[in-house]
């Protein structure tokens, strides 16, 4: 990436942080929220405490993280084989699609419980949870990169010998993927949100467990620190899908 | 035996009437144009001809065989845009017929790259289709439906898209390659000098829905370069004859 690209986005950041700083030092923020002013830590706070407690919060972060990642590939597996099933016949599209729809009005805070109900406090109701979120960006939008695949060329390829699996691998294929990557950057965006959630109904480890105990605690400071956290792995994902799409679709 | 014969085609999409009872012949080896206004069905007729599309009333057969997956082997089509696929090399575009047919893909560059020498293209191979201009992105995709190796080879407007010098270019290239290679051509054309200049016969086609209003001898295989072909009188008096067949609002370039 170029410098003039971040350093807008890296500036504006630096100079909220800022006033933040300004205004919780101040005691201004406290006031006007009528809190005790440890309820309400000044950024330098914030990246003290996240020193102090790297090693709980890096530990706590993995097990998120794991959570993430894994719960990420299932959903981009499951969305991928869905996306090319609606593809591959009409009638699988128009049964399918309502659903998948559907599946994205589930309200997750509510299924979560249940989820930790059947599958207990190990890493399967996140997984889930996390694949419910993420399924539907992918699926939509490798659908749609699907279907931009230009039809005279499938027709060409038809008339030069090509069979239904070798137009989809040579046309229809790499003509979803700048759509199969858009997907994916959303969805590893969301991830993270499910990630929390899903620890939230019932978890032993990772960050939104450790945001729970700290919450009882009034650790206000600790509970931004892992916040700060969640949004790295967010960009981090985010920056890393970002490249292998360079990597990959080099045509654009 | 002919190699292409169809029989009073006419063809709708809803319920627009796009072909009215068209018939041809075409013989094995021969280039066969057709010239019509714009939206008259001339790429209707090469998609039903290559097996793209099944006729609404008539008969069509390539190489004696009248099923649609028949005419599918039977023939190569060329769109009328080129097709390119932006993640392919030229090369690899050119040979894409090649890999289709199983052949693995150190043969098919190895052909396609004798195909790029032949033809002009040598330096290319590796290039963009987007780093192409073009009249060489046109060869290119010429030179992917002719390696196919199939009988009948179904061009639609082959250089439409290209500005006239190129256009010409372009002609005076594929004149010879159609000669040496000895496939039956369709090719589907509005520029009525192409028309003439590269077939053997010019069939002229009414506007929408698409009849044959007349059919003429063109100029293959005249003695001389393009432009002498092209200045001769009874080039020249062809040429008048198709326009006025075509009517008013054609373009006369
Ligand atoms: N798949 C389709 N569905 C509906 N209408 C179509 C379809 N394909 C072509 N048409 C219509 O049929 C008519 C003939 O189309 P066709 O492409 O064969 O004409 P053409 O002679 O090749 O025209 P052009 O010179 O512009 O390429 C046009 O009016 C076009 O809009
Ligand atoms: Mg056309």
């Amino acid at each position: 990436m170029k410098a003039r690209a971040w350093l807008p986005p890296f500036l504006l950041l630096l100079a909220l942080l800022g006033l933040w700083q300004l205004a919780a030092e101040s005691g201004f923020m406290a006031d006007t929220l009528g809190l005790e002013s440890f309820l309400v830590p000044a950024p330098s706070e914030i990246a003290e405490v996240l020193w102090q407690d790297r090693g709980l919060i890096l530990e706590n972060a993995r097990t998120t993280l794991v959570e993430i990642v894994a719960g990420f590939i299932l959903a981009l597996v499951c969305g991928l084989l869905v996306a090319f099933a609606f593809r591959s016949s009409e009638l699988i599209r128009r049964a399918g699609y309502p659903l998948v729809v559907a599946s994205q009005t589930i309200p997750v805070i509510v299924v979560a419980p249940i989820l930790v109900v059947w599958f207990g406090y190990g890493i399967w109701p996140k997984l889930l949870i996390i694949a419910l979120i993420c399924f539907f960006p992918i699926t939509v939008n490798a659908l749609d990169g699907l279907r931009s695949a230009d039809r005279e060329a499938m027709l060409m390829m038809r008339s030069l010998d090509a069979s239904g699996l070798q137009v989809f691998r040579r046309v229809e294929l790499p003509s979803a993927l700048p759509g199969i990557f858009t997907g994916a950057r959303i969805a590893a965006a969301v991830a993270v949100i499910g990630a929390v959630f899903g620890e939230w109904a019932g978890a032993e480890k990772g960050l939104g467990y450790l945001m729970l105990q700290d919450n009882a605690q009034l650790m206000t400071d600790r509970m931004f620190a892992s916040v700060v956290v969640l949004s790295l792995i967010a960009i981090l994902l985010y920056v890393l899908i970002g490249l292998l799409e360079r990597v990959i679709v080099r045509w654009r | 035996m002919t190699a292409v014969t169809a029989r009073g085609l006419s063809h709708s999409f809803g319920s627009l009437e796009v072909l009215d009872g068209i018939g041809f012949e075409i013989g094995p080896g021969e280039v066969l144009a057709l010239a019509g206004p714009s939206g008259c069905g001339k790429s209707t007729v090469l998609e039903i001809t290559g097996g793209l599309l099944e006729p609404s009333g008539g008969s069509i057969e390539v190489s004696g065989r009248s099923a649609g997956s028949e005419r599918l082997a039977s023939c190569a089509w060329m769109p009328q845009r080129d097709c390119l696929l932006p993640w392919y090399s030229a090369l690899d575009n050119a040979g894409l017929s090649l890999r289709n047919q199983m052949r693995s893909r150190s043969e098919s560059r190895a052909i396609a790259t004798e195909s790029f020498e032949h033809f002009g293209l040598s330096g290319f191979e590796q290039a963009r289709p987007s780093e192409l201009s073009g009249g060489m992105r046109q060869r290119v995709a010429f030179i992917r439906t002719l390696v196919s190796g199939k009988p009948v080879l179904l061009l639609d407007e082959p250089f439409a898209a290209l500005d006239a010098i190129t256009r010409a270019e372009l002609q005076e290239w594929l004149a010879p390659v159609l000669a040496e290679t000895g496939a039956t051509v369709l090719l589907v054309t509005h520029d009525v000098e192409e028309a003439i200049y590269l077939a053997d016969r010019v069939l002229v086609l009414s506007p929408r829905p698409g009849r044959i209003t007349a059919g003429l001898d063109g100029a293959r295989g005249a003695a001389g370069d393009r432009t002498e072909v092209v200045s001769s009188r009874s080039f020249n008096q062809r040429r008048e004859e198709v326009l006025d067949l075509l009517g008013p609002g054609v373009d006369h370039t």
